[in-house]
């Protein structure tokens, strides 16, 4: 029958374990994870089980590491993510975030689109370093995810959006984030895909702001293609801040609406 | 007519102009629909609502 280690065919005898490949092809593997899952104790595989074998502290060569990458992933999700698509306005809170997490998951394609510098008070919920200072976001970005996953291919646009711009931008695009910070640039960028766009899926946010509950942050399906996220009320304003958790509580909803939505799960 | 989950009473025929500087909405920070479609800005002055219609408005708050 036919198995998949490290991502690549092998065909063994029925009934093998996977402690007896590991003893056979990779004596000191420390991490043996069996269709996703970590496994503690032996297990007999199954035609098409993906089976990964890793040693602690090797560091592999170009071609394995993907592999080794996405051992822990659902089966199947991995080559699904790697064909999407997916364009992410704004890089702050909410965009550095998403981005992230869909790198992470091993997104083929991610458009990264902001104007601005990373400045100090980015850090309080926005996945930049003190290096980043002064430097552009969308390059901070970028240089992040080539330590974090260096096969997600990048492309990144230093511009400001608006709807004279939004079209072009995004077209090639097949799910576009919204991660803007105004609510001017949100309703811009949401009206104008809806108008432009009315195949294309788009994740917005509204109402992250403040330590407010967890647990009022929630995904909607509203009209057509559009997925809002967030608590819809909670404002950044005077007296009430933007903090990481709770914006990457709502950045989390996002990537993972994202995610299920390449995967055909288009329910909330 | 319904707006966002609530009865409201307008008179009949009203665009989606006069509903917004009814419930002083500000239209750059909005997306509308109507019965479940996408209503696009440009169509804000022509769009007529009547009683049966249910109207919902996403009002975006700043922060990300």
């Amino acid at each position: 029958m036919e198995i998949f280690l490290n991502e690549n065919s092998l065909t063994v005898d029925e009934g093998i374990t996977a402690y007896e490949i590991r003893n056979k092809v990779h004596k000191d593997a420390d991490v043996v994870i069996l269709n996703g899952f970590m496994i503690k104790e032996d297990n007999i595989l199954q035609a098409n089980d993906r089976l990964t074998l890793i040693k602690k502290g090797a560091v592999p060569d170009r071609e394995e590491l993907e592999a080794l990458l996405i051992a822990r992933h659902t089966p199947g999700v991995f080559q699904k993510v790697k064909k999407a698509r997916v364009g992410i306005a704004g890089l702050g809170g909410l965009g550095s975030n998403v981005a992230i997490s869909l790198a992470r998951t091993g997104v083929g394609k991610l458009l990264l689109v902001d104007f601005d510098v990373v400045e100090p008070s980015n850090l309080n919920r926005q996945q930049y370093f003190i290096s980043h200072l002064g430097r552009f976001k969308t390059d901070a970005l970028k240089e992040i995810i080539s330590q974090i996953n260096p096969f997600i291919d990048i492309e990144t646009k230093q511009i400001f959006l608006d709807p004279s711009n939004i079209e072009d931008c995004f077209k090639h695009m097949d799910i576009i984030v919204e991660a803007f910070d105004s609510p001017e640039c949100k309703a811009n960028l949401v009206n104008t895909i809806l108008s432009k766009f009315p195949d294309k899926y788009i994740v917005a946010a509204s109402g992250m702001a403040g330590y407010f509950s967890s647990n009022t942050i929630t995904t909607k399906r509203m009209m057509g293609n559009l997925y809002l996220v967030g608590d819809e009320v909670s404002a950044a304003q005077p007296g009430c801040g933007l903090m990481a958790p709770r914006v990457s509580i709502a950045a989390s909803h996002q990537a993972n609406t994202v995610l299920r939505l390449i995967l055909g799960e288009k329910d909330i | 007519m319904i707006v966002n989950g609530k009865e409201i009473d307008f008179p009949d025929a009203i665009s989606i102009s006069e509903l917004l500087r009814g419930l002083n909405l500000n239209c750059d920070k909005i997306v509308v629909e109507v019965n479940m479609e996408f209503i696009s800005r440009e169509q804000y002055s022509s769009v007529l609502l009547n009683q049966e219609d249910v109207v919902e408005i996403i009002s975006f708050v700043g922060g990300g």
